[in-house]
């Protein structure tokens, strides 16, 4: 039983990171049909910039608890500084393009972030565990665990549920739904496309960035974080469906479990287990669990 | 009827899209004619010197714990070399008198574009040396290209034994001037049985390639030999660079082990200390760190003290007092800010190796330059002395080296406010490394039959 307990809660907080770090890559291309393969600098930048801004607080005697705005700034910052030149300098110039040619773009991106990311922190690990262990613990069936951890399902579930809200009970959410479902006729109706694909691009990789704020205090920052981390996101939006909010929660959630289920039972498929659940999912339904239904034009 | 708005079938044609294509492709163009137009080779520069291509993680993860301290620990001894200021017995400037010319590459890329990249350090840079790699992969993948392309490959850190036991069973052009893994875990096994003898339960987590699988498996059974009954609560192996063990960690907690191994390096292994620490997993149970030398500075206020810490071999703050150690750290940490680790040591004997063999070989001709068939001969089974302490390649045909190690424990002083290994145990190189002739895993399955540990 308590393996169990252990298992459901082990699969709640990996799931819940999983969702956090591929939720924006989902969003841009449900948006902009970009599989944004720079979504993994994002996440890296956000890593980098909340290490080192932590370490800086902490040394500077800051007041502790006030610690945690770090994590929401540094996205901000990642997705202003970085995203917005991104999209506007570089992106726009390909809309229209095939799906293939955007791909090749951001992975150039992702390689130039990658190296200018190691231009500025270099090669050497970066940590800031202050706002890991700040928390505590909390014992679970005798087993303790980081309240961090903890906290993190309560995250992803106030992003999924603000991002739900947004997209489907708010006027601008409606116009992206509209742009969505059709870029051209909405733009035959007056929707001014540009500035809600720069939004969504810089919503995007403000996720991104969060995803990598929020897990720099339980890692040691490196370079590659990201390349890793993009290959996990994308499987877990495709498992979802592309382009779905709800089918990257569920996604997560498939993964998430599946991954600590075996952690538990049969450590040596913890390999694979994720591509095996993104491969059993797209042979059965090739399009994701939840991929937005497409309109057939005649 | 469908009353269609006629969307864009048109590509519209974007003037600044253009430009962003042109410059791409200009730059595209300029790269291909760097590469295609005859450029001057280190060669033509300086003729009569010798040429080693260094090869080393310079970026990716495994950059900042191995691979720059390796480029760092080779730039310090090979321009003390090609000024003749280091330490005797290496006074005499260059190798055999001949300048050191040298090129740093990077290891990043897996074993498929190591092997292309190999190739071209043969043919286009025509290395007389190379030295190099980390990953037990990249060893793995370019021993055979390295027999193939009849260049002296020194590897200087990459643990697996199965590169000279299953891969390049008859070496010739292929040197380790490092010991393997089965001398960590053999010496780590002996420094845990010691320490604590009443040791009855192990847990371990390793990365899944490998370097994790291997070192489990070689510290297990030599746990099994020295501690017969010893029980296993947990065997994780995350994927390399996994990053999240929450899980690994509720499972290695369920178990309650009396100690826990692991052979985690970089990234992997500072993520697991912080978030096993988080969740209290070290209190009361000793950790075992295989390759966890490296990470002892930066990560100084966060291993638990009592922590078993191994430098794969005796180097860093095991290394023995000598000249050449203290001048080695003194010029290191003038130079980067740091103390030399690991792999900035395996290095650096690796290239000190390189340099006794070509001087023994050019002695033998009276002076004159030998040949790589005649530097090949001068360094199997030959010994030297590193900032490390002797070396000597006795395994192999006499292309794999042996050598003593040093396990110690781990402490923050907080007091002065550093770390300090206490407890140091030295283990002589035949009581932790096979006789010639026998696999690494059959020796500890004998019993480590042979081992001389008096």
């Amino acid at each position: 039983m308590l393996t169990l307990v252990v298992i459901v809660l082990d699969g709640l907080v990996y799931s819940s990171w999983l969702f956090i770090v591929a939720v924006g890559l989902t969003l841009i291309y449900g948006v902009l049909r970009i599989v944004n393969v720079a979504h993994g600098s994002f996440y890296a930048l956000g890593a980098y910039v909340m290490a080192s801004a932590a370490g800086y607080y902490f040394a500077r005697g800051l007041p502790p608890q006030a610690n945690y705005l770090i994590i929401p700034l540094a996205a901000l910052v990642v997705g202003l500084v970085v995203g917005l030149p991104l999209e506007r300098g570089l992106l726009r110039f390909f809309y229209g393009r095939d799906q293939v040619v955007l791909v090749l773009v951001t992975y150039a991106a992702f390689l130039v972030l990658e190296d200018a990311t190691k231009l500025v922190w270099g090669v050497d690990p970066y940590y800031a565990v202050e706002p890991y262990r700040l928390l505590g613990t909390l014992s679970v069936g005798g087993l303790p665990y980081a309240v961090y951890d903890l906290c993190l399902i309560g995250v992803a579930g106030g992003l999924g549920a603000v991002l739900w809200w947004g997209l489907n009970r708010t006027r601008n959410g409606k116009l992206l739904g509209a742009v969505i479902h059709d870029r051209e006729m909405s733009e035959a109706f007056g929707v001014n496309v540009t500035p809600i694909f720069t939004a969504t691009f810089v919503l995007g990789a403000m996720l991104g960035a969060l995803g990598g704020a929020l897990t720099a205090p339980e890692i040691s920052v490196v370079p590659g974080v990201g390349a890793e981390v993009i290959v996990l996101a994308f499987a877990v939006v495709v498992t979802g469906g592309l382009g779905s909010v709800v089918g990257a929660m569920l996604g997560a959630l498939i993964v998430g479990m599946a991954r600590a289920a075996v952690i538990h039972l049969a450590p040596s498929v913890e390999l694979f287990v994720v591509y095996l659940v993104m491969a059993v999912v797209l042979a059965l339904r090739p399009q994701g669990l939840f991929a937005p239904a497409a309109a057939r034009k005649i | 009827m469908s009353a269609k708005v006629p969307v864009r079938a048109e590509r519209r044609e974007n003037p600044a899209a253009r430009k962003v294509l042109g410059t791409v492709a200009g730059a595209l163009a300029a790269s291909l004619l760097a590469v295609c137009l005859p450029g001057r080779s280190w060669a033509q520069e300086n003729q009569g010197s010798i040429k080693i291509s260094f090869v080393s993680f310079l970026s990716g993860p495994a950059s900042g714990p191995f691979g720059v301290p390796a480029r760092n620990g080779a730039e310090v001894i090979v321009k003390a070399l090609n000024q003749g200021a280091l330490a005797a017995p290496y006074k005499t400037k260059g190798i055999a008198g001949r300048k050191i010319q040298w090129k740093f590459f990077d290891e990043a890329g897996g074993p498929q574009q190591q092997v292309a990249q190999y190739r071209q350090l043969v043919e286009r840079e025509h290395s007389d040396v190379i030295i190099g790699y980390i990953s037990s992969g990249d060893c793995k993948a370019l021993a055979p290209v390295a027999e193939e392309l009849k260049t002296l490959t020194v590897y200087f850190d990459c643990g697996s034994p199965t590169i000279f036991e299953d891969v390049d069973v008859n070496p010739h052009y292929v040197f380790r001037t490092g010991p393997h893994a089965m001398m960590d875990e053999a010496a780590l096994a002996r420094y845990t049985v010691g320490v604590d003898p009443n040791v009855k339960t192990l847990a371990g987590i390793d990365q899944n390639y490998d370097w994790g699988q291997e070192s489990w498996k070689l510290f297990l059974a030599a746990m099994e030999q020295l501690k017969p009954g010893i029980q296993v609560t947990a065997s994780q192996f995350p994927k390399l660079l996994s990053g999240q063990y929450g899980a690994d960690i509720s499972t290695l907690l369920t178990g309650r082990p009396d100690a826990i191994y692991t052979s985690f390096w970089g990234g992997d292994l500072e993520a697991f200390i912080l978030q096993g620490n988080a969740r209290n997993l070290f209190n009361g149970r000793r950790l075992l760190l295989s390759a966890g030398e490296p990470a002892m500075y930066r990560l100084a206020t966060q291993i638990p003290d009592g922590t078993v810490i191994c430098a794969r071999g005796p180097h860093g703050v095991f290394a023995p007092d000598s000249k050449l150690n203290r001048q080695f750290r003194k010029v290191y940490h003038s130079a980067y800010g740091s103390w030399p680790t690991y792999p900035s040591y395996k290095i650096a004997q690796a290239i000190l190796g390189v340099k006794t063999a070509y001087e023994n070989a050019a002695k033998a001709k009276a002076g004159a330059a030998p040949n790589t068939e005649e530097v090949i001969r001068a360094l199997a089974n030959s010994k030297w002395v590193g900032p490390s302490g002797p070396v000597e390649l006795a395994l192999a045909n006499g292309h794999q080296a042996i050598q003593a190690n040093a396990i110690g424990q781990f402490k923050y002083d907080r007091a002065k406010g550093r770390p300090e290994i206490v407890d140091i145990k030295r283990y002589a190189a035949r009581c932790v490394n096979p006789p010639p002739g026998v696999k690494s895993i059959d020796w500890v399955h004998s019993g480590f039959k042979g081992a001389q540990c008096d």
